[in-house]
């Protein structure tokens, strides 16, 4: 195959990747978007295997049988709800490979015909070190990430004195290094790039609370695609730079979304310390115990809701944890068959990850018409008479309009506090992950529902049968 | 002190100058060396670095007008495809792992290819359950 020829063929690989991402515009024609992201991958892995430097076809089958299998057996299995630790892990593997690779670079570079050992050329050098650096944050960062997201860390930020300073002391010491290696050369160096970026990883992300997951795994996205970039340059192969690019700019594009949506500056998320257990919350003052709360039970909430004509439910983290989309599902059946207008209302940071609830939803059958975001929804509450919320909290905090003292101060909010009734499935009083109480818990036209999200929608499905 | 404690302090003050001198001639060359082979580098090979460059700008505009249309529903689709879909990486670790002899760049290559492959195909099966769920059931 001639040098042209791959080219070409790379070049279909990068326009199918494109028509990946433009085919979820929209749900009709993203399955076919994946198609051709499937289609691309298939096309470049052919073309570099066709290479006539690569020989080994045994040791390359085995490879990828291997992997393959374990990704598939993993995606397979995997429960919707855990979905963004599954993407938090699969990054981390993404960084990993791109690490790998940037070892062969190294020490052989002249497979890719960038010099030869400890004779490399320097721009290539700084590709590399910039594609070795990248990957190791994304490795050691979307472990932590997993960690944080499984439970198996806490979702509290962890914070030290002199954090920042040891952070950006440790960024220049990158600097210093990758200059190191670009004038030595050594394997030293290219080590030390390499374990000081994984220590960095971790320090990056370890500040950041588990209420901005969201932000956190779209950068990590990110990072997974610039890494990417950083490797296509060192190897002057212009597919995986394209491809890198899109998933960069798509990670960029979701961690700004994010934000945005929590009305939080990107630095203020990665300087992290935001948003930590509800203790710490409650000891910074806790709810006033003066304020009196009016808490119904299933039946109530199950008359009030059939008595309506329009309910709009609002899912938050609570419902995940929970598992209650199978149950809020057959609810809001069970209401639309007595005649009652039944939507559900997705803020955008709802969730641990870009539109966790929307598939959630999704997997428990519910019509994706009947899902809306929050532009779409949030002036048809004042016409609604029941908001039903179940495991959100801080998404419908009025304090985010009313009180410029509140953290969340600023942050666009479902408002839910325009309908005639609003109904909270909640397991206690606590506050949310920004450590705020919730003014609209103590309004008269306020019920608050005190059970598991599960049960509580399986018992109001028994009352209304 | 003396004349010849004098005498001696500047011999060594002057030994000390001619001896940074020297080094910031070997770092002058040294910096020369560096910048030619980024002069080299730039201008070498088929694939220069501006219009690779070239490239990657391209790239990242078309890819902040294709993410920009995502309806918001499958944000986390779109993790699911470009999680997959940055395993392309697997291109370079298949060329590593490409020779017929086994070393310390061809093992690393191998790994990459496993891990690479984790990736493709559980980042393009997961994306495939989620879409799948977001069917119109009317």
């Amino acid at each position: 195959m001639t040098e042209n020829f791959s080219a070409v063929l790379y070049l279909i690989s990068s326009i199918c990747f494109i028509m990946a991402l433009k085919g979820l515009s929209s749900p009709d024609s993203a399955r076919q978007g994946n198609m051709f992201g499937i289609a691309g991958m298939v096309i470049a892995i052919l073309t570099t295997i066709a290479m006539p430097e690569v020989m080994s076809y045994g040791t390359i089958l085995a490879g990828i049988v291997i992997g393959g299998s374990i990704g598939a057996f993993i995606a397979r299995k995997i429960e919707m709800t855990a979905l963004p630790q599954l993407v938090a892990a699969f990054h981390s593997l993404v960084g990993l490979a791109a690490c790998f690779v940037a070892a062969a670079a190294f020490f052989r570079p002249e497979a890719y015909g960038i010099g030869t050992p400890g004779n490399i050329a320097v721009g290539s050098l700084v590709e590399m070190a910039v594609g070795l650096a990248i990957g190791a944050v994304t490795f050691t960062g979307s472990i932590i990430a997993f960690g944080k997201l499984q439970g198996l860390l806490s979702g509290a930020p962890v914070t030290f004195s002199g954090q920042h300073p040891l952070n950006a002391a440790l960024g220049l010491l990158m600097v210093a290094l990758v200059v190191w290696l670009c004038i030595d050369q050594s394997p030293a160096a290219f080590w030390a790039v390499f374990v000081l970026a994984l220590v960095l990883g971790i320090l990056i992300i370890i500040p950041i609370g588990g209420a901005d997951m969201p932000v956190v795994i779209s950068m990590l996205n990110s990072y997974s695609g610039w890494a990417a970039c950083g490797i296509g340059f060192t190897l002057g192969n212009s597919l995986l730079i394209i491809t890198g690019a899109l998933v960069g700019s798509s990670g960029a594009i979701l961690s700004y979304i994010m934000c945005k949506g929590m009305n939080r500056s990107f630095f203020s998320v990665i300087l992290g310390g935001f948003g930590g257990d509800s203790d710490a919350a409650a000891a910074m003052g806790g709810p006033g115990g003066d304020k009196s709360v009016k808490s119904g039970s299933a039946d109530d909430a199950a008359f009030i809701m059939e008595n309506a004509s329009s309910v709009v439910i609002v899912p938050g983290y609570g419902m995940a944890v929970a598992q209650a989309q199978h149950a809020l599902r057959e609810l809001g059946d069970l209401l639309k068959a007595k005649g009652v207008k039944v939507r559900y209302a997705i803020h955008p940071v709802a969730g641990r990850m870009p539109g966790h609830m929307n598939v959630l939803l999704a997997e428990a059958n519910v019509p994706y018409e009947d899902v809306l975001e929050l532009e779409e929804i949030n002036r048809d509450f004042s016409q609604t008479d029941v908001a039903f919320v179940i495991g959100a909290n801080d998404v419908t905090n009025p304090a985010a309009k009313s009180d410029p003292a509140s953290p969340i101060y600023g942050m666009p909010i479902l408002d839910v506090e325009n309908a005639k009734t609003v109904l909270f499935v909640k397991r206690g009083m606590s506050s949310g992950y920004a450590g705020v109480e919730n003014e609209l818990f103590f309004r008269d036209n306020t019920m608050m529902l005190f059970s598991d999200a599960k049960k509580m929608c399986e018992e109001i499905v028994q009352a209304l049968d | 002190m003396d004349a010849t404690q004098i005498e001696q302090k500047a011999k060594a003050l002057a030994e000390q100058a001619a001896s940074l001198a020297g080094e910031m001639a070997q770092f002058a060359t040294d910096a020369g060396g560096v910048a030619s082979q980024v002069t080299e580098a730039a201008h070498s090979g088929p694939y220069s670095f501006i219009s690779l460059f070239t490239v990657f700008i391209l790239a990242c505009f078309v890819g902040y007008y294709v993410v920009w249309r995502v309806t918001p529903a499958l944000h986390s689709p779109l993790m699911g495809v470009t999680n997959a879909i940055s395993s392309v990486i697997i291109v370079g670790a298949l060329i590593a792992a490409g020779p017929a002899e086994t070393n310390f760049s061809q093992i690393m290559g191998f790994c990459a290819v496993v891990l690479a492959s984790v990736n493709i195909f559980g980042g393009f099966i997961v994306t495939q359950r989620m879409l799948s769920m977001f069917k119109k059931k009317r």
